[in-house]
Parts: C-alpha cells; structure tokens; sequence
C-alpha cells in the first residue's frame, strides 16, 4: 500500500504523459477531421491532468473549460459547417516534405534540450514559496487570482482587449459580402 | 520521482509534434489544432517552471497562452469558413493566389 502511495503520482504523470502524445500522434495521423479534433481533446485533457499533478488546479480547470469545452466546441462546428468535399480527399501527406519536417522535427529537438539542459540548473524552490503558490486559504486559485489582479492588471486589460479584437475579426470574417448573397 | 526535467522532456515532444504536423499536413484544420498542440507545449513549460521556482508568474502567464489561443483559434477558423466561401477547398497547397 505505501508502494502504491509512494509510486501514485509516478504512475499518474506516466498515464497522462502517454495519453498526451498519443493524442498529439493522433492529430497527425488521423486523416479525418473529426478524428484528429477528438484526438486532440484527449491531448488537452491529459495536459489538464498534469496540470493538476503541478499544483495548479486553477490552470486545469481553464484548460477544461477553454480548450476542451470552447475551442473544441469551435472546432467540430467548422468541422461541421465546411462541406466535406471541401476537405481534401487525397493523401494528405505532401510526401516531399516529410523528410524534411523529420529532420526539422529532430533539429528542434536537440535545440530545446540543450536549452532545457542549461536552464534546470536553478535550485528548486524553498516550502515557503511553494506555499505561495499553493495559495494561503483558498487554494491556488486565489494566490492566481492575486496576482493576475495586482501585478499584472495592465496585460490582463490588454488581453483582455486582444479578445474584442479577435471577436469582432471573426464575425468579419463570417459575414457574407455584401452583394454575394446566395454563394457560399 | 517526477523532476521538471520531465515535464519539459514531454513539453519537447508535444511540441516537436506540433511542428511536425503543422509541416506534413495540409488541410487548414488540422494545422490550427498543431498550433494548439504547441501552445499546450509552452503551457506546460511555464507552468512546469512556476512549480520548480515557486513562482505565480508562470501560472499567470499561462492564462495570457490560453486567452491568446482561444483568440488565435477564433480567427483561424473565421479565416477557413470565408477561404471555404471563397475557393471550396481547406487545402493549403489550392490556397496560392497571392503567388502572383
């Protein structure tokens, strides 16, 4: 039973792990659509697991929200709303990029773990910042909450503001011209 | 023992994948979600590091990902429904108007 207890957090980051990058191995191979957006949401939900495992609860709870639930929501529907003879047929594989998204793949990834080798080197930190983030009464949610309204006010408002623009870019974009009534 | 040397091996697969995908597929769909895919990746490394360094700031940060993401996803499909409008087809090798 301590084994189990020892070893639970073990397991539970190896479960969500491989649930992450199948998901993600699921987005590129899947040749429909629907299929890769499902794959997808698995990719998400594992990500929200580990974010729970990393103490921030409040981060998978928006991961839930946003990702799985708006976003995916968005997906399906284009999904949904374009025709499906638009969606190409052929093989989607544009075979003379392959090798070369390959050897980018691996190029990037010897350039992010070397950059990652370098960067953990700071010592972790001490119980008393731990218990910052955690959060003193209510959680981490609060502790969250505090800072994105104390220290960072004026990038939450610009956010804030990039949101407008992008909702008022799509319904732009949505709307039928004027004078083409009757296309799409 | 789960060290952030772990998160960040799996941050760098997830978005290893995401540029992979976003150069080996070819429907419009399915780049955006790679995109996602790597968004995810940048996620999990701030939040990955607010843990090993006790600090907020990466948690708060990830909110600002998260929003610009949902903003990025918004448009990014906006943009496939007018191209479907336009040209009836989401594949990227068809969209070449601007090639001249």
């Amino acid at each position: 039973m301590s084994w189990f207890l020892v070893h639970f957090a073990q397991l539970v980051f190896y479960v969500m792990a491989s649930c992450v990058i199948a998901g993600a191995v699921g987005v590129i191979a899947f040749r429909s659509p629907v299929h890769a957006a499902l794959s997808l949401l698995a990719s998400f939900l594992g990500v929200a697991g580990l974010f729970v495992l990393l103490e921030a609860e409040f981060l998978a709870a928006v991961q839930v929200l946003v990702y799985a639930g708006g976003v995916m929501v968005l997906f399906l529907f284009v999904i949904m709303l374009v025709k499906a003879r638009a969606i190409p047929r052929e093989p989607q594989y544009v075979n003379r990029l392959v090798p070369a998204a390959v050897g980018l793949g691996v190029v990037l990834a010897l350039l992010l773990g070397a950059g990652m080798w370098a960067s953990v080197t700071g010592a972790p930190a001490d119980a008393a910042a731990l218990q910052r983030v955690a959060g003193a009464q209510l959680g981490n949610t609060e502790a969250v909450g505090w800072s994105l309204y104390r220290d960072y006010l004026l990038p939450f408002e610009v956010v804030s503001i990039v949101l407008l623009v992008a909702m008022i870019g799509a319904i732009v974009l949505g709307r039928k011209e004027p004078g083409k009534e009757g296309r799409a | 023992m789960i060290t952030t040397t772990h998160y960040l091996v799996l941050s760098l697969i997830l978005f290893t994948l995401g540029v992979v995908g976003l150069m080996v597929r070819r429907n419009f769909i399915t780049v955006l979600m790679c995109i996602e895919l790597m968004l995810n990746a940048a996620n999990l490394n701030f939040i990955a590091f607010s843990r090993q360094l006790g600090d907020l700031t990466g948690q708060v940060f990830a909110v600002f990902v998260i929003t610009i993401a949902a903003a990025e996803a918004a448009i990014g499909l906006g943009i496939i429904v007018a191209l479907v409008r336009l040209k009836q087809t989401t594949d990227l090798d068809r969209v070449n108007v601007m090639e001249g």
